[in-house]
């Protein structure tokens, strides 16, 4: 792949580097990488934003206007999908939404001029992985502590005709078994892709600069606007995904509590 | 047929669902604006299904990249 597109590894920006090597468990190494860096800083500025937000004045400013559409965002988005009862989830989806739509944009920012190297930790499938278990463990719980083992009418959809029944089960099942990989794997790849896309242009724009001042104008230019363009969407698709995860999310809350 | 020019034909044929999931999600959107337009009032309510809609198309378009992943750096 690194010869490809010249001196530059697309792959390169996803690579978990150690920062500091903590302590083993076993052969596993447990270390502060730069991808636990990010998500600490994530959650520092996620701190910082709410911390400005939560003066709880009677006449907004702009920061509490800008944290309340936010939670204003979620609640709504809740009540339509999960009713009454998903109000309970409000903490744990708004979190979550957050946790990823700053993860995500944080890992957008041109901190690259300065030296710093941007990593998403939303590009990776352990993270998204284990965000998406911990909303179906919620499914999963909340689901059997409300109904018990009435639970498992989720897989059979009211009017089913009986000879069916086995096979609906099988396909419900299946397809009920799947959420949390799709759930996580959408988010890493969207990532993914759109990062990799920004560091091809990117290796496009170095690369025909080097070779000489015509290429550079004809193909390093269009190159350059495209990644321009590219950044505006990725910065659209930061936001949708973490939208999207946060809205199925709450819909698969919304089986636990209601069934169908 | 080598085997590495064979997995990079492989991944270049992976992106074809890439463009196939462009024409769906193309697709979701169009549909919605359409209908949107005919009946503005009910548009804001359905932005939820929209974006499932939108999650599920997009979703087998990105399984068109892992595949295409997959074949360059693990096959």
């Amino acid at each position: 792949m690194a010869e490809e597109s010249g001196k530059i590894d697309p792959m390169h920006q996803f690579e978990v580097q150690t920062i500091a090597d903590l302590f083993r468990i076993g052969d596993v190494q447990i270390a502060f990488t730069n991808s636990a860096l990010w998500m600490c800083a994530t959650v520092i500025v996620l701190w910082l934003f709410m911390l400005g937000g939560m003066k709880r004045a009677a006449v907004p400013g702009r920061w509490q206007m800008m944290v309340e559409n936010f939670t204003g965002f979620v609640d709504g988005m809740l009540r339509d999908s999960a009713g009454k009862a998903g109000r309970t989830y409000l903490p744990y989806v708004f979190s979550l939404f957050m946790f990823i739509l700053f993860g995500n944009l944080l890992g957008l920012l041109p901190l690259g001029l300065f030296g710093l190297h941007p990593f998403t930790f939303t590009s990776h499938f352990t993270i998204t992985g284990v965000l998406a278990i911990m909303s179906f463990a919620i499914v999963l719980i909340v689901g059997f502590f409300k109904h018990g083992l009435h639970f498992f009418s989720l897989f059979i959809p009211s009017g089913t005709p009986k000879p069916m029944m086995p096979l609906i089960f099988l396909i419900e099942l299946i397809s009920f078994l799947f959420r949390p990989f799709s759930l996580g794997l959408r988010l890493f790849v969207a990532m993914i892709a759109g990062h990799i896309l920004l560091k091809v242009l990117a290796g496009f724009v170095i690369n025909t600069t080097n070779a000489g001042a015509v290429t550079g104008a004809l193909i390093g230019i269009p190159s350059f606007a495209l990644m321009i363009a590219v950044s505006a969407l990725e910065v659209l698709v930061a936001c949708i995904q973490a939208y999207v995860f946060a809205l199925l999310t709450s819909l698969y809350i919304n089986d636990a509590e209601h069934l169908h | 047929m080598d085997p590495e020019a064979a997995k990079l034909i492989g991944a270049g044929l992976a992106a074809i669902g890439a463009g196939l999931a462009a024409i769906g999600v193309g697709n979701v959107f169009g549909s919605f604006l359409e209908s949107a337009l005919r009946n503005p009032g009910a548009a804001d309510s359905q932005q939820g299904r929209l974006f499932i809609g939108f999650a599920a198309a997009e979703l087998l378009g990105l399984l068109a990249f892992v595949v295409a992943m997959i074949l360059i750096f693990v096959a």
